[in-house]
């Protein structure tokens, strides 16, 4: 037997691309074609968007090493090493750094001394100034040979100006530049001695390389990400003993979290799309099956098998899926292109080209939201009876709720722990979303129901358009809360975040303190307190500080390796800043235990921060060794304190009663207002206590506000893209009642309507459904704005009502818009149709 | 007296993959008002296109129609929409309901449209005449095709238009729910004096009608030719 009754996959696939090419020149794949390549578009041009953001900041990162890979060690580092990385034609650079003192005339300073080599930096760029604290801009290269580029703080303490002459070893150099700023400087904020840029070439003459000086030795490495990665695997089994490797991802563990949030962010954005994109493909697959049930029953009439059914419309989703799946990657390629264009003055810098991947991610994406989304009404094409042939007005075959629901979620769950690579996060963000959306879903449903009362109350042509909304009630709901999850999380990052920010901005007081003064010296205490007392500073005492690191707890060795959070494997790398106080600082509390009694001073006593406690797993009774200055300090928590961080007193994580700490170095640390026309003192302040750190608050205030502006405006921009995926959705549901429209739109004209009382009927439809967006939108943002101010940041957050306009008023013009744009072509649609459909 | 539909040398071509189609020739009819008029014919001979004409709904490819004295061709879209929310009411044979609207809502929608005062009002009273006074507020899906089409019969009649076009008004009912329709309509025509125009293959709605004019093939037969036709088969179907 031959024909469609057979039903082989040999015999059903030409008979499959067949109908597909008919399908496609009667337009009836247009719909779905059009929504699965705007789902992969939006996929994957967030993915190529991410993926060069995400190399942007792993370049970003690089700046932190002003490399890609940077050999370090104590000793000079083999010759092997650079011509081996030469040779693959990598960018090379030398640094050689060491404490020394440098001297102008009768004054002297201890100096961090750099000196580099004419490759340096290859990540990140050097800025200079000619005077200090005077506009700075980018230098090429270091200092030339013979000359030197000095911190600012260093002009103050040495009396010299640009043009002068400092001594450094057995050389003079020219100070040549201000040197504002370098890119790897970064490090132990408490370690900073002002530095002190010079050439390679000119350390011989300096003779201050000696056998046993401290001096550290650098080689910088940098290249393509993956000419890098193979150096480095070739380099590992040649590390000698005392070189160590430090790349981008395990130079600093603060840093690689800060990639990993970022990478988190970001495939939270991507996967808000894909949902949205998801549910635009169901919607359009979901017409395409009811207009295909009354072909589905002609060929069941005519002898096929329902298996044949079947196989017909798996082989043309899954040609359709990747013809789509392709078109949408290369749309998404283009997109990003367009966007990275659009914004490249707010980008930093070029980003690079994107990898190859996200084309990957691009077909399986289409693939799975296709089938996911898609095919659980396709395939219910093969139940549509051959008796329907016979009936005028046969109700379409619903697919069955928990086939549609349960694969999409499959499908969506496929997507999110790929997007997400990491289970956990990924049932987080599926949990999350889900509860997010089901939460609008509810909302939207609330709001869609409210309009009826109106509906009275209204003309003819608003009353049209909110029946529309009613008589469409779930594909309302649904654009509803496409469009809200888009606005939603828009105004999050834009409104809320603002608000947040100056709500915590407004809770400092004015005069709280935006200086630090540490590393004084115990002999220079006294003299500090009366030089601040004496110009109005003191309000804040001096606290002593200790550094030590924490070695054992309850006598078990404790390293790195034994924590998982990254928070607690830095606390553990590094040396606390360790403190003593006979009564806790006012804005102290102990929140377990008790503080020590007078009696009690140089006993094995300690009081830890609650926070720090909980990250390292340590709880009142436990015992703690601490290695200070070479010799081991072992005492018992008795005290769990909470402190107010943000009041920008100096405080510490753990205290000890006087007397236990007494007899190892300490330096003082202390924190002042200092009111802005009063900056002149720095320098006198500096010239009295030249080996005294100052930390400008205001500086690393606005440091840390430019890292997390840039971080939500890459945020912000993957989420534009979310709104977009709400726009298929909308254009989805409105190709899936464009039918409907049309037909709608024949009577009415028929009726006497003119194209002006269609178009009212349009926009009171679209506007509305977008007013709710907007305030279903705005209503979460604002709740999810209270949470986070409630929960995470402890502040009393006033939402602002600009939330809710803006909300609503974007919601309203944006799917007002885009909803009649979508829906003008049945404005001219010609009334005599209202006869042909009889 | 002047008629209030004319349609003067009225032809319609398409175009088809065997080249042009003639769907409609020369067809010239005066119909006066508060006549009523049955236009028969076999299927494909053209009698919806003729409706479609006559209402504005479409234009002719050569020829004219006047609506109570207005030149449809000499309109727009829009200017046509007017004469039609002005003098012309509709009742089609699948109903043509607004789904998303109650029945009084869809009964209100052209009184609204033409911006008449008491829209409210004017749909109850004729909803209560055709007798579905008690189900204003169902949606066209909650009533039977008898229902939907009283209610789309309301919608015309609701307007007091001058002209009103049927198209098979009986074609998806069922043979006494289509008698109990058609009473219904020349009913409400006899008390409006409306002038209907009224497209059918059933000849006892034919056989209600003053003048009965016959499509064969895209021409208008004599008229003497199509009352022979309709009582020829009023006799055969007796």
């Amino acid at each position: 037997m031959s024909g469609p009754t057979a039903g082989t996959l040999a015999q059903a696939l030409p008979f499959a691309l067949r109908a597909l090419r008919r399908d496609w020149r009667a337009g009836e794949l247009r719909v779905l074609l059009v929504a699965l390549v705007v789902a992969v578009a939006s996929v994957t041009s967030v993915g190529f968007f991410t993926d060069r953001l995400h190399q942007a900041m792993n370049q970003q990162a690089s700046e932190l090493l002003a490399a890609d890979l940077v050999v370090l060690s104590a000793n000079p580092i083999q010759e092997a090493l650079a011509r081996e990385a030469a040779a693959r034609g990598l960018g090379l650079a030398r640094a050689v750094t060491f404490p020394s003192m440098v001297l102008a005339g009768d004054r002297l300073q201890l100096a961090d001394v750099k000196a580099v080599d004419g490759g340096y930096p290859l990540r990140g760029r050097l800025r200079v100034a000619p005077a200090p604290y005077a506009p700075d801009a980018i230098a090429e290269r270091g200092p030339a040979p013979g000359t030197a580029w000095l911190d600012p703080r260093l002009f103050g303490v040495l009396g010299v100006s640009v043009g002068d002459r400092v001594t450094v070893g057995a050389s003079e150099l020219e100070v040549a530049n201000v040197l504002s700023y370098e890119p790897d400087r970064g490090g132990d904020l408490f370690s900073i001695a002002p530095r002190l840029l010079m050439n390679l070439a000119d350390i011989p003459a300096t003779r201050l390389i000696q056998p046993g000086s401290r001096v550290k030795y650098r080689l910088l490495v940098a290249g393509q990400p993956k000419d890098v990665a193979a150096y480095r695997a070739w380099l590992d089994p040649r590390i000698e003993g005392g070189e160590t490797l430090q790349g981008v991802r395990d130079a600093r563990p603060e840093m690689r979290m800060a990639l990993d949030r970022a990478q988190r962010f970001l495939g939270l954005a991507a996967l808000v799309s894909v949902v949205l994109a998801g549910v635009a493909v169901a919607v359009a697959a979901r017409r395409y099956a009811r207009r295909h049930q009354d072909p589905s029953a002609v060929m069941r009439c005519l002898g096929a098998t329902q298996g044949f059914v079947t196989r017909l419309f798996v082989i043309q989703m899954l040609a359709l899926g990747l013809l789509a799946s392709l078109a949408g990657s290369l749309l998404g390629y283009g997109a990003q292109e367009g966007l990275v264009a659009a914004l490249a003055s707010l980008l930093p810098g070029a980003l690079p080209a994107p990898s190859p991947l996200p084309l990957l991610s691009g077909l399986l994406t289409g693939l799975v939201t296709l089938l996911g989304f898609g095919l659980p009404p396709i395939m219910r094409l093969r139940d549509v009876p051959p008796s329907r042939v016979l009936r005028q007005d046969p109700a379409p075959l619903p697919p069955r709720g928990w086939v549609v629901y349960g694969s999409a979620l499959a499908a969506l769950a496929l997507l999110v722990s790929w997007q997400a690579a990491d289970g956990r996060l990924a049932a987080y963000a599926l949990g999350g979303t889900l509860a997010t959306v089901l939460i609008l879903a509810g909302g939207a449903l609330v709001m869609v129901r409210a309009l009826g009362p109106l509906r009275a109350r209204v003309g003819a042509a608003w009353r049209f358009g909110l029946a529309s909304i009613a008589r469409h009630a779930s594909g309302s709901m649904i654009q509803v809360v496409a469009f809200g999850l888009g606005i939603m999380v828009l105004l999050l990052l834009t409104l809320v975040r603002g608000e947040l920010l100056q709500n915590w901005q407004q809770r400092l007081p004015a005069d709280a303190p935006n200086y630090f003064l540490i590393n004084v010296q115990p002999d220079e205490v006294e003299v500090m307190k009366t030089f601040l007392t004496g110009r109005g500073l003191a309000g804040n005492p001096l606290y002593p500080m200790v550094r030590g690191r924490l070695t054992a707890v309850d006598g078990r060795t404790v390293s790195a390796d034994d924590y998982e959070n990254p928070r607690a494997q830095r606390l553990v790398e590094r040396e606390f800043n360790l403190s003593w106080a006979a009564r806790p600082q006012a804005d102290n509390e102990i929140v377990a235990g008790r503080w020590w009694s007078a009696q009690e001073a140089g006993k094995p006593m300690l009081s830890v921060e609650r926070g720090l406690a909980e990250t390292l797993g340590i709880g009142l009774g436990d015992e703690l060794s601490f290695q200070v200055a070479g010799r081991r300090v072992t005492a018992r928590v008795t005290s769990l304190r909470t402190v107010e961080w943000d009041s920008f007193r100096p405080n510490f994580f753990v205290v000890a009663p006087p007397g236990l700490l007494n007899a190892y170095p300490a330096t003082y640390i202390t924190s002042f207002y200092l009111p802005p026309e009063r900056q002149g003192l720095l320098a006198e302040l500096v010239r009295s206590f030249p080996s005294v750190t100052v930390l400008d608050v205001d500086a690393i205030m606005r440091k840390v506000r430019g890292i997390m502006d840039q971080a939500a405006l890459a945020v912000q921009y993957v989420f534009l893209f979310t709104l977009l995926a709400g726009l298929t959705v909308l254009l989805a549901a409105i190709q899936s009642t464009l039918d409907e429209r049309r037909r709608e739109s024949a009577i009415v004209r028929t009726l006497g309507g003119s194209r002006v009382q269609l178009l009212k009927g349009l926009i009171a439809e679209f506007t509305t459904l977008g007013a709710l967006s907007g305030l279903l939108a705005a209503l979460a943002a604002t709740a999810v704005g209270l949470v986070l101010a409630e929960q995470v940041f402890q502040l009393a957050y006033r939402p602002s009502p600009w939330t809710w306009v803006i909300g609503a008023l974007g919601g309203t013009l944006g799917v007002g818009l885009a909803g009649v744009l979508g829906t003008s072509r049945v404005l001219s649609h010609p009334p005599v149709e209202s006869l042909r459909q009889g | 007296m002047q008629a209030i539909v004319e349609a003067i040398n009225l032809s319609k071509r398409v175009a088809s993959p065997e080249g042009r189609l003639d769907i409609l020739q020369d067809v010239n009819l005066r119909i006066a008002p508060g006549a009523t008029v049955a236009v028969v014919g076999e299927s494909g001979s053209g009698k919806s296109t003729l409706l479609g004409l006559l209402a504005g709904l479409d234009l002719p490819s050569t020829g004219r129609v006047l609506i109570g004295g207005h030149d449809l061709g000499a309109l727009n879209e829009d200017g046509r929409a007017r004469v039609r929310a002005d003098m012309v009411g509709f009742v089609f044979q699948s109903f043509q309901l607004i789904p998303s609207l109650n029945a009084l809502e869809n009964v209100m929608l052209p009184l609204e449209l033409a911006g008449r005062d008491g829209a409210e009002q004017a749909a109850r009273a004729t909803l209560d005449r055709v007798g579905l006074g008690a189900r204003l507020r169902h949606y066209p899906n909650q009533l039977s095709g008898g229902e939907q089409q009283r209610v789309a019969i309301a919608r015309a009649f609701a307007p007091q238009p001058k002209v009103l076009f049927a198209d098979e008004p009986t074609g998806n009912l069922d043979r006494r729910t289509g008698a109990r329709i058609s009473e219904l309509l020349f009913a409400l025509n006899r008390e409006h004096a409306t002038t209907l125009v009224l497209v059918t293959h059933d000849v006892g709605l034919a056989e209600h009608c003053e003048r009965t004019v016959q499509l064969e093939a895209g021409r208008l037969l004599p008229e003497a030719q199509a009352e022979i036709a309709v009582v020829r088969a009023l006799e055969g179907s007796a």
